[in-house]
């Protein structure tokens, strides 16, 4: 089990109120994605539901009881730090089992668990070396693999991937979606990566300035943002936000089209622009269109095989449907 | 660009360290020179330097008029006495410090070094009649005790620095890990400090062991360490600067040989956390 329920929850450092009171509901087996710019609140939120930091008030629920007082050590929860924060002068077989000692469990139990998870996690080999002998990516996994062997009720996970390099991270990233599947467990993971967040998440809970801008499924916030910060943040590349004129036409104050529900022609469409930059990516191309009014530039996704090119004049006209409509104070009109 | 050193430079810094380096060690040399020589040769104008009739006569002198083993051992109690005692307070005090501290914590450590400041005679008389009072005059535990307090405020500060070296996210997985702060301590944070705390113990080891001070103002006989039995060669009816020299030779031979065996444990905890 591993329910976590916040309420009113609040947190100040000193006079500074960094996360106003808030209500967050996570269900049991939900894969959770705190997502945010820096200094958004995410970790702070998350060190709080794992008991690093104190509520200054506030209520967090853990699967119905109240945690709020209890210590990091009480509350059933596993974390994986982005430092990975192993303890340096334990093998890796005395790192995974550090939580197990503590717990004072059965030396032959813990000889299983730690079999077990090494399996899961490809470290059998490396039980007996130093995390300092160890990649980087392994060094997350003999983190995870530490998290795994306590059987918590939820896994909370701070910005585990940030330290690896681009293509280890879309390794990690699978791997921990597939031990998800696996153990059935709550987790949390908070990133500032939207693209971890969408394609990690059950749920996404996007934080802007300690507050919640939106919570729900990745499609939802793709398709339906509730405001602009929303709209602007998920996605990419960004969505592209309108206003002026061209935003008064559909009685709103600012209106917003993803770059890849906008259709490119060099001949005729409903906007006029400049090339600015093409990026060919091979699969797709990202133009930068300068001289739309209202929002410049604009960045459209064409075909990989749209030959523009810088200076190049191209029409474009945005998909009706798709058109997203906000109003003077950013949140959405339809 | 890397700073370029030429080889005479090279030459120049290498001669001046040498020059700086015999410079200190000259006393001790001398010391140990002196107590090869008679009474006589030690007192000689010029003063002979290496071609005099060397002997170990001081030696057997100095032996056979004191205990040296008893005042030997009284050394070792009180300094390592002391500086054990001053580490089991100073590791949770550190720690503190270093992982939570709070808005007047900097105004404690300075406090805690301004301590050191003051000059040690100022409290003697205070510390004097207390020893009295309690009866620890002339007493191995007093002593460990006022060197341990005395010593204190650099133990905490030396084990701050390096706890400080230490990232919190390691002690705050711990935290997550189950271990209650006595774990945190002992399993994590202690083992991670090993060098530091080791560079502290030599450190707080050699400075108690050569403590005169409060050494010579609060014994007598049975718990007089060695900086009393160098006292007792500086007699009043004449001057024996060879048998000095050899009580000195003695009281100082330990602590160098130790000194000279960890000497790379000292140096890095010397200069830990401004070179790494």
């Amino acid at each position: 089990m591993g329910r976590i329920q916040l309420k009113q929850v609040q947190k100040k450092f000193g006079d500074v109120e960094v996360i106003p009171p808030l209500d967050l509901e996570i269900n049991d087996g939900e894969f959770v994605v705190f997502v945010g710019p820096s200094g958004c609140g995410k970790s702070t939120l998350l060190r709080l539901i794992a008991g690093l930091e104190d509520t200054t008030s506030g209520n967090i629920d853990i699967d119905g009881a109240d945690a709020t007082a209890l210590p990091p050590a009480k509350r059933r929860l596993a974390m994986v730090f982005q430092s990975y924060a192993l303890y340096p002068h334990m093998s890796v077989r005395k790192n995974i089992a550090f939580p197990m000692k503590m717990a004072g469990m059965d030396q032959a139990e813990q000889e299983k668990r730690i079999a077990n998870a090494a399996k899961a996690l490809n470290l059998t080999d490396y039980l007996d070396r130093r995390p300092g002998q160890l990649s980087g990516g392994q060094r997350q996994r003999v983190a995870i693999g530490r998290a795994i062997v306590r059987e918590p009720a939820a896994f909370l996970f701070d910005e585990p991937l940030s330290n690896l390099d681009a293509a280890l991270r879309v390794g990690m990233r699978m791997e921990i979606s597939e031990l998800h599947k696996k153990l059935d467990t709550t987790m949390i993971y908070v990133t500032h990566d939207q693209v971890e967040a969408m394609t990690m998440a059950d749920k996404i809970v996007v934080l802007h300035a300690g507050v919640i801008e939106q919570v729900g499924s990745p499609l939802e916030l793709y398709n339906t943002p509730r405001n602009k910060f929303v709209a602007g943040f998920i996605g990419s590349p960004k969505m592209n936000l309108i206003e002026g004129p061209e935003a008064a036409k559909h009685d709103a104050h600012t209106i917003g089209i993803r770059p890849e529900h906008i259709d490119v022609s060099t001949t005729d469409g409903l906007w006029q622009g400049t090339v600015g930059v093409a990026e060919h990516l091979g699969s797709d191309t990202f133009i930068h269109i300068h001289g739309i009014p209202g929002c410049d530039p604009m960045t459209v996704r064409a075909s990989g095989d749209v030959a523009v090119r810088h200076g190049d004049t191209v029409y474009l006209t945005p998909n009706a449907e798709r058109i997203h409509t906000f109003s003077a104070d950013g949140l959405r009109m339809s | 660009m890397a700073r370029a050193v030429t080889n005479q430079r090279k030459a120049i810094n290498t001669t001046a360290a040498w020059i700086i380096g015999l410079l200190i060690f000259f006393p001790i040399l001398w010391t140990v020179l002196t107590s090869f020589k008679s009474e006589a040769q030690a007192i000689a104008d010029p003063p002979l330097f290496l071609f005099f009739d060397w002997t170990t006569e001081n030696y057997s002198t100095v032996m056979e008029r004191s205990n040296y083993g008893r005042f030997l051992w009284n050394s070792i109690v009180i300094a390592g006495g002391s500086t054990i005692l001053g580490i089991i307070i100073a590791i949770p005090a550190a720690w503190s410090m270093a992982f939570v501290p709070s808005r007047r914590t900097k105004d404690i450590l300075l406090w805690m070094l301004s301590t050191k400041m003051l000059p040690a005679v100022g409290v003697l008389y205070p510390i004097y009649l207390l020893f009295i009072q309690f009866g620890l005059l002339d007493n191995v535990y007093g002593l460990t005790f006022i060197l341990m307090l005395i010593n204190l405020p650099i133990i905490v500060w030396m084990l701050y620095t390096y706890f400080r070296e230490i990232p919190g996210e390691i002690l705050e997985a711990a935290r997550m890990d189950g271990a209650g702060l006595k774990s945190e301590i002992l399993y994590v944070l202690t083992p991670m400090a090993v060098p530091g705390i080791a560079s502290t113990l030599l450190l707080n080891f050699i400075l108690a062991w050569n403590e005169a001070f409060w050494t010579l103002n609060l014994t007598a006989a049975k718990a007089a360490p060695l900086t009393a039995f160098i006292a007792s060669y500086s007699s009043p009816e004449g001057l024996f600067y060879a048998k000095l020299s050899a009580a000195s030779t003695m009281a100082i031979a330990p602590i160098l040989i130790m000194g000279w065996f960890s000497q790379k444990q000292l140096v890095r905890g010397l200069t830990f956390g401004a070179v790494k």
